[in-house]
């Protein structure tokens, strides 16, 4: 009983030493908005829509990925290219792409859908924003710059050159 | 100066400096509290976050008045105030500095009586809060609150006993003239060392603060007593418990750190209101500093402390001040 009051009560000034010694530590926050922890370069962060190095857009609007969205997250409407009006490679484009950052889990399972690699989460800002609306991110602010030297979409084409979608593996064949 | 006046003008300089008071305290404690637990604290209102209580109390007084359903309504709209006016009161009696100018209804000679007695009202209003919400949490933390600043009442009351004995007087001002001799060595601490960790310890208790702060403890009662208080309602209950630190490091100063004194008093009086604010300045960082430290009480050791241990104490204490007195020990006289 005694020697237990003893050790109880010797053990008190140190807890309050070890509080006051870290009065003189350095805080660790991190000031947000301002500073920012460094992120590892395979974190899942925000959705981005690729083009190929001449410009054209990746996606091809297939909307697998909308089909692989755990959450339902991703809607993708797609309309026809043609070589006056071209988006993408192959016959159609997504004209539609929308993701609703409120709903998205950022599992990265529509990466793992694409079929053309057009869709990529990359650490980058965090979605945040004041109303509803302005959480569900369209394809303007999805869709990347075109890369420096080439044109934006649309573009035109000459006949027979993108006739078939690009894969980044080659085609199954039996 | 016409007697009513120069009344009215302390009270309203004393009651615009306690609330000052409890709006930085709050940053103080906020801002201190953050840099023991290395983070940095409030910083975005204003340089340093100083304007953080004004944007605090903007935001509660701009919230919706809500009165839940089933309470007694008078009750319920009467318990904050009830809690803030003892809080408030309590700055009456206490000598701020040495000149009786600073102070309010000057020598009282039962000031410590009148402090244990205004600190006793001050429950209701916890009570009557708990009570009045109709609400199980308000109501167990309205119990818990009366169950525990009435046991720890008494310690407090003893320690306090020890003080008077030893000044022979329950006036505040001579509780402090009684420790002049000039050297910091009068401060009855010295003196009366296990008093003052009796007083700090059930001063923490009576102020519902860690590690004494079950009557709202988060984990079990929600806010306990002030559950369903909102608003300005809310931030009366605030108020009170920062003025009532306020208050009891006043009273920790006046007891056992020598008042107002300090060096060069009698040539500059103004300075005792320094040195006063400077050592209620020290209190109150301790305060904090418990409540970054140590973890909270359970409810039945937190029983058994105040009347195994504390009650126990405190009366040995006073036997033991009693004999000394009696035999004439010097620094006991
Ligand atoms: S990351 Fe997951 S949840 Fe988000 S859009 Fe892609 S598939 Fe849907
Ligand atoms: S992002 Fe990929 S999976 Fe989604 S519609 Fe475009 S091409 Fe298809």
């Amino acid at each position: 009983m005694m020697d237990k009051f003893v050790a109880v009560v010797t053990k008190i000034p140190v807890g309050f030493a070890t509080v006051l010694k870290t009065f003189f530590r350095k805080p660790v926050t991190i000031q947000y908005p301002e500073q920012t922890k460094p992120m590892s370069a395979r974190f899942r962060g925000r959705h981005h829509l690729k083009r190929y190095d001449d410009g054209l857009e990746k996606c091809i609007g297939c909307a697998l990925c909308a089909a692989a969205c755990p959450a339902d997250a991703i809607y993708v409407e797609a309309a026809e290219n043609t070589n006056e009006q071209r988006y993408s490679p192959g016959e159609r484009y997504a004209k539609t792409y929308e993701i609703n950052m409120l709903r998205c889990i950022f599992c990265g399972y529509c990466e793992d859908a694409c079929p053309t690699n057009a869709i990529v989460l990359e650490p980058m800002e965090f979605p945040t924003g004041y109303t509803r609306d302005s959480m569900i991110y369209v394809k303007d602010m999805l869709l990347e710059a075109p890369p420096p030297g080439a044109p934006a979409t649309p573009q035109q084409t000459p006949p027979g050159k993108y006739d078939r979608a690009i894969l980044p593996f080659p085609p199954i064949t039996d | 100066m016409n007697p009513i006046l120069e009344a009215l003008i302390k009270s309203v300089a004393v009651l615009a400096v306690a609330l000052a008071g409890f709006a930085y305290m709050t940053w103080v404690e906020r801002k201190f509290i953050s840099r023991l637990q290395a983070r940095i604290g409030p910083n975005r209102a204003g340089p340093f976050g100083l304007l953080q209580p004004v944007a605090d109390g903007i935001k509660l007084i701009f919230k919706e008045s809500i009165t839940p359903a089933n309470v007694d309504v008078l009750v319920y709209f009467l318990a904050p105030i009830v809690a803030v006016v003892p809080a408030l009161v309590l700055f009456a009696v206490i000598p701020f500095g040495s000149d009786p100018a600073f102070q309010l209804a000057s020598n009282i000679n039962v000031g410590a009586l009148y402090v244990m007695a205004v600190l006793g009202v001050g429950i209701y209003g916890m009570i009557l809060a708990g009570w009045s919400s109709n609400n199980k949490y308000a109501l167990l933390g309205g119990l818990r609150a009366s169950a525990q600043v009435i046991s720890y009442e008494l310690g407090l009351g003893l320690a306090v006993l020890s003080v008077i004995m030893m000044a022979s007087s329950a006036s505040l001002n001579d509780i402090v003239a009684y420790q002049q001799p000039g050297n910091i060595l009068g401060w009855l601490i010295f003196r009366q060392p296990i008093a003052a960790v009796i007083f700090a310890i059930t001063a923490l208790a009576e102020l519902a603060r860690a590690p004494f702060d079950l009557v709202e403890a988060e984990q079990e009662l929600t806010a306990g007593f002030m559950t369903e208080y909102g608003g300005m309602k809310f931030a009366l209950f605030y108020m009170s418990e920062y003025v009532k630190m306020i208050g009891m490091s006043a009273l920790f100063v006046t007891f056992f750190l020598g008042g107002w004194s300090g060096p060069f008093v009698n040539e500059a009086p103004a300075l005792s209101l320094v040195y006063f604010a400077i050592k209620v300045l020290a209190c109150l960082l301790v305060m904090v500093w418990v409540r970054a430290t140590l973890p909270r009480f359970r409810y039945d050791k937190l029983m058994g402390f105040g009347w195994k241990v504390l009650l126990p104490l405190g009366l040995l204490n006073v036997v033991v001040t009693a004999l000394l007195i009696v035999a004439g020990v010097p620094g006991y006289k």
